[in-house]
């Protein structure tokens, strides 16, 4: 099986390329796969390897000012909370994010590489790549990558020249434009505040609180989620963190504790009454 | 001399690639093709010579597509020309699929110079006989440009250039009457500047106009005709004044 790993190469191999000049397409290098007497059981076991980092929320969405991203930061391993402090929004160059869900690793390395593959193709065309072709180019090489246990569920958020754009890519080689997306194991919960607190005529203020809001109850509810909810906006000179709050504190300040009499106190009152 | 042309990887004590020279002898023997860019469109010209009565004229057009938006005229060995259109065509519509955009003239252009960069630069092959006009708009600012590539792999912008028989006198002619122009100007303007070098009549010149809406139209031989006499009335015009008597102010 050839692999497309041109994601891999820094610098193009000029040795490698004098030998096929007369073909029409250059074969890629590739690797071979790994010898085992069960495929689909080592598949299956790599993949089940990397699925507990997929508890997570993340969720992104389009709205008249431009794109909001938020995401929470804890990572779980089964029961055990492994770090409540994980940066799950990927800055991939000033003006576009990508939110890590699945594989921390493949997410991480591979926004990297797209940063990378960005900035190339800035230097070449001497103008930015659009929110399409980013998004574009890293599902191209999950979708050569597929069935070999890269586990990664990435939102690409940007502004280009045609605006806010918002594209939803994962690891099966799935790509999706879309206006709202949310990924991970909390992400039902997301969708229900999001879903029905969303309005496109938003400002940057109601926005961020309904990402934040959607974020803090998908936390709530879901075991694999907590820790600090981070709230990126996108606009047209490019993303800009606006918050990042723990949600343990969210919490009370949704749900204030109201100073009420003491047991006491009522008792009193009711023998006065 | 001789031994430092046997192959093309070698560089000759002062440092010429004698291969790439000859190739481009080979374009200076290829049909005169002439690009004009206008503020509002881009045209192609070429020299075409007689079509044999047998043969279905169709079948050798010079000026084609490499997408809706650039076209492509060369001069030079046509059956190099036909592998580098192909391979130009396989790129344009694989930029179109990674990055859901059409390529921009200057990115193809681009394309086509490396590929004749890297025929000079390994064994066992020869460069591309051919120098490229490519045209088109960008998709982006909507911009006309014109660009020329070569057999050494250059390539560079142009207001208005030629290339094949004649180049040179047809370039003296545009440096002497280039000036901005649209829509028909542009088109008369080309077909002027073959006319330097080929004999007039619509048989002879084959002329394609590339606008952003239209995308590239060939011109039929009855409206290079009209054109070219046009051309020559004006030309006539200018003569006569010429020789009539100064009028005293």
């Amino acid at each position: 099986m050839k692999l497309d790993t041109s994601g891999l190469e820094s610098f193009p191999s000029l040795i490698l390329h004098g030998n096929d000049v007369a073909g029409e397409i250059s074969a890629p290098p590739s690797f071979d796969l790994p010898n085992s007497n069960d495929f689909d059981g080592f598949l299956k076991e790599a993949i089940q390897m990397v699925k507990p980092a997929k508890g997570t929320t993340t969720l992104a969405f389009i709205f008249k000012e431009g794109v909001m991203v938020a995401a929470d930061s804890r990572a779980s391993m089964g029961g055990y909370i492994s770090s409540q402090s994980v940066k799950k929004i990927i800055e991939i160059n000033p003006y576009m994010l990508g939110t890590m869900a699945g594989g921390a690793a493949d997410c991480q390395f591979w926004h990297r590489n797209l940063g990378i593959k960005c900035r190339l193709h800035e230097l070449a065309n001497k103008r930015r790549i659009s929110v399409t072709g980013a998004s574009k180019l890293l599902a191209n090489i999950l979708y050569s990558y597929r069935g070999m246990g890269l586990s990664v569920g990435t939102m690409i958020a940007g502004w280009d020249e045609t605006g806010p754009g918002l594209y939803y890519v994962d690891s099966e080689g799935g790509r999706l434009k879309g206006t709202r997306f949310s990924v991970g194991s909390g992400s039902p919960y997301a969708y229900g505040v999001l879903d029905s607190g969303y309005k496109y005529d938003m400002s940057i203020e109601e926005a961020s609180e309904l990402a934040r809001r959607a974020i803090y109850h998908a936390t709530f509810r879901d075991g694999a989620s907590g820790g600090v909810a981070s709230v990126y906006y996108v606009g047209p000179t490019g993303w800009k963190k606006l918050s990042g709050d723990d949600v343990g504190e969210l919490h009370y300040h949704y749900n204030p504790v109201t100073p009420s009499t003491t047991v006491e106190q009522e008792m009193v009152d009711a023998a006065a009454a | 001399m001789a031994r430092y042309d046997r192959a093309i990887t070698v560089f000759s004590p002062d440092g010429h690639l004698f291969q790439v020279e000859y190739a481009l002898e080979a374009v200076r023997k290829g049909n005169a093709a002439v690009g004009v860019r206008g503020t509002d469109n881009v045209v192609l010209g070429v020299e075409k010579k007689s079509t044999a009565k047998l043969q279905d004229s169709r079948s050798v057009r010079k000026i084609v597509n490499l997408d809706n938006h650039i076209a492509l005229a060369c001069a030079g060995l046509k059956a190099d020309a036909r592998v580098l259109i192909n391979r130009a065509r396989v790129e344009c519509q694989s930029h179109r699929l990674t990055v859901e955009d059409p390529c921009t003239v200057e990115y193809i252009t681009r394309y086509i110079a490396g590929l004749q960069q890297k025929y000079t630069q390994s064994g066992g092959v020869r460069p591309f006989g051919l120098s490229t006009l490519i045209v088109g708009f960008d998709p982006y600012t909507g911009s006309p440009s014109l660009y020329q590539t070569d057999p050494s792999g250059t390539f560079s912008a142009w207001k208005a250039n030629a290339t094949g028989r004649n180049s040179n006198s047809i370039r003296e002619f545009l440096e002497k009457n280039f000036k901005e122009t649209a829509g028909q100007e542009t088109v008369k303007l080309a077909i002027r500047a073959l006319l330097e070098v080929v004999e007039s009549g619509g048989k002879n010149i084959e002329v394609a106009v590339m606008t952003k809406e239209d995308g590239l139209r060939q011109l039929e031989e009855a409206e290079i005709d009209a054109i070219v006499a046009e051309i020559e009335a004006e030309k006539a015009a200018a003569e006569a004044a010429k020789k009539a008597p100064p009028k005293d102010t």
